[in-house]
């Protein structure tokens, strides 16, 4: 099937001389959710930005579902909904004329229905009548969701969705993105809770000063990417890894009453039976073991400290 | 062309509009009727008719004039700048909409309340002197146009703006003094011939001119010249808005 966003040697380089974007390829499949991961100033809210059409491109393309941003932006933007960074609402209008305002800006029929269901999904239908300035800050986030959703967007930018959000709109939130991937709406969400990437996304990118690093499915990148540790519980403390297991790169936890042993899952051979062999050669009993696999934060920390 | 999107600016406009309503119109009437109390009244009764008008009669037109430049440029660049400010103006670029529909919602909206401003004041004017309109389709062409080009012009003033301070700027050090030297209070003809001159080169001018003539049939300049420089300013203020939508400038980055 073909993608829904195609990006294309995107480059942005701000009028400071500032490189934001480096010759950026991506494909945004239909239907899928795309996390895009990176550090603080990776160039996440540009690229969404560029998309979006809040910033011009320096360089490259995008098409949205065929249309090109530039050229045919009506086409384009039509189908995006976008809920940004800050929290950037009018502040004397009520939540449902400012809602309601969005469906307006995007073409749609007035349609009272679908905007009382969006505010109610998101709990906002008790605020309806309240002032904008009057509202907490999780709140006015609901209301820049509520607004991307007026339109009934066949695509959804959320750039860092929860920074500042409570557990349980955090909860509703994600309810809803399922509930939007269900119905076939494509997400693309930035998130500084790499465990939410890893919850939510289909797939992961990882960009970092201004480069795509990384795209990959979820799952596929924790497989590939992904370190197992066996962690054996002793009898007796040790201390120090005693030298006939050397080989084996084992450390010492637990104030020597563990030892941990790391291999990667994606090795034909584990290196385990040779452990435990070596292990009651040399005497070494345990009385229970587990094992953990690194997390995508983990993987993801370690490949933004690869590129520094 | 998204005549909804227009639409659904227009509306939100006008709403805002309507909720400070009352400061919008009470402030300026008042001020009106103290001019007329001060120049009509106090001044104007030792003033002798200026070409068969009452002096008190005389300045309605330019005082509208002063009313409907301050007021659209303030609305439009205004109602611009906030959004701007605010950082709700990503909706505006993200929509799918062209520059088009946005000028048609902000510069519409600044535009209407100002008609209905210079409307009420006339009405205001009414009162204390007896108005006489002469060319009534003429008077209400100048009204409509030049409520448009001043909101367009606001509406570049908002986009240019980066501070509260610049948005008063404008108005108050050039607006004001434009019309009052420009023939609000008085005829260029009874001025010097070297300013006579001078005030030509004054764009306002050529409005409170034909506005004037579309009341009394008198004025400074042929009606003719008044219209054309009208339409002249109004286009360059559309070419002003195309090259700032052309360029992102200060829109996007
Ligand atoms: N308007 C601007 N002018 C100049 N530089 C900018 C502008 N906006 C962003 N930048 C710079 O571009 C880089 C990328 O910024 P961007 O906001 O895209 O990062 P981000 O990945 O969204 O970061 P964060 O996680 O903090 O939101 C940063 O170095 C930032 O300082
Ligand atoms: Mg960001």
């Amino acid at each position: 099937m073909n993608p829904i966003i195609s990006v294309a040697n995107l480059s942005k380089t701000y009028a400071s001389g500032l490189h934001a974007l480096r010759r950026i390829n991506l494909d945004i499949r239909r239907g899928e959710i795309f996390a895009l991961l990176g550090p603080n100033g990776a160039g996440k809210t540009t690229l969404i930005g560029i998309i979006c059409g809040i910033v011009n491109p320096t360089g490259g393309t995008v098409t949205v579902d065929g249309h090109d941003i530039v050229r045919d932006y009506r086409a384009a933007r039509s189908l995006i909904g976008l809920v940004p960074q800050e929290l950037t609402t009018d502040a004397f209008e009520t939540v449902w004329a400012t809602v309601s305002f969005s469906r307006g800006l995007w073409g749609k029929r007035a349609d009272r229905d679908h905007i009382a269901g969006v505010l109610k999904a998101l709990s906002l239908w008790d605020k309806r009548d309240s002032k904008i300035f009057t509202l907490s800050g999780g709140t006015k986030r609901r209301v820049l969701i509520a607004k991307a959703l007026s339109h009934e967007p066949q695509i959804l930018f959320l750039d860092e969705p929860t920074a500042g959000v409570d557990v349980e709109l955090r909860k509703d939130m994600w309810g809803i993105v399922r509930s939007l991937r269900a119905a076939g709406v494509t997400i693309i969400l930035t998130t500084h809770y790499i465990e939410e990437a890893e919850q939510m996304a289909d797939r992961i990118g990882v960009i970092n000063k201004g480069e795509l690093i990384l795209v990959e499915e979820k799952a596929e990148l924790m497989r590939k990417l992904g370190k197992k540790q066996m962690t054996l519980h002793l009898h007796a403390k040790l201390d120090a890894v005693p030298a006939a297991l050397a080989a084996h790169r084992l450390t010492l936890a637990g104030d020597g009453t563990e030892l941990v042993y790391t291999y990667d899952t994606q090795a034909g051979r584990t290196g385990i039976t040779a452990l435990l062999h070596d292990l009651g050669a040399a005497g070494i009993g345990f009385r229970d073991l587990n094992t953990t696999q690194s997390s995508l934060e983990d993987i993801f920390v370690d490949l933004v400290r690869r590129g520094q | 062309m998204n005549f909804r999107a227009a639409g659904a600016i227009y509306g939100f406009e006008m709403a805002r509009t309507g909720r400070t309503l009352m400061q919008s119109i009470i402030s300026p009437v008042i001020s009106t009727s103290l001019y007329f109390v001060v120049f009509g009244g106090a001044i104007g009764s030792r003033i002798t008719e200026i070409e068969g008008v009452s002096y008190g009669a005389f300045i309605v037109p330019g005082l509208v004039m002063m009313m409907l430049l301050t007021q659209s440029t303030a609305n439009a660049s205004f109602g611009i700048y906030l959004p701007k400010f605010v950082g709700s103006i990503y909706e505006l670029l993200s929509a799918p909409i062209s520059y088009v529909e946005i000028v048609l919602g902000y510069v519409g909206a600044a535009a209407t309340k100002s008609i209905i401003l210079g409307l009420i004041i006339l009405a205001t004017a009414g009162l204390f002197v007896p108005l006489r309109v002469a060319h009534p389709v003429w008077m209400i062409a100048f009204l409509v146009l030049t409520a448009v080009t001043f909101s367009l012009f606001g509406f570049i003033i908002g986009i240019w703006a980066d501070g509260f301070e610049k948005l008063q700027v404008i108005p108050l050090l050039v607006i004001t003094p434009l019309t009052f030297l420009g023939g609000s209070f008085y005829s260029v003809s009874v001025l010097p011939p070297i300013w006579q001159t001078i005030s030509l080169f004054n764009p306002v001018l050529y409005l409170i001119s034909g506005f004037r003539w579309s009341f009394y049939g008198i004025a400074d300049v042929g009606v003719g010249v008044s219209l054309a420089m009208t339409v002249l300013f109004m286009a360059l203020c559309l070419a002003g808005v195309w090259w700032i939508f052309r360029t992102g400038y200060r829109l996007k980055q």
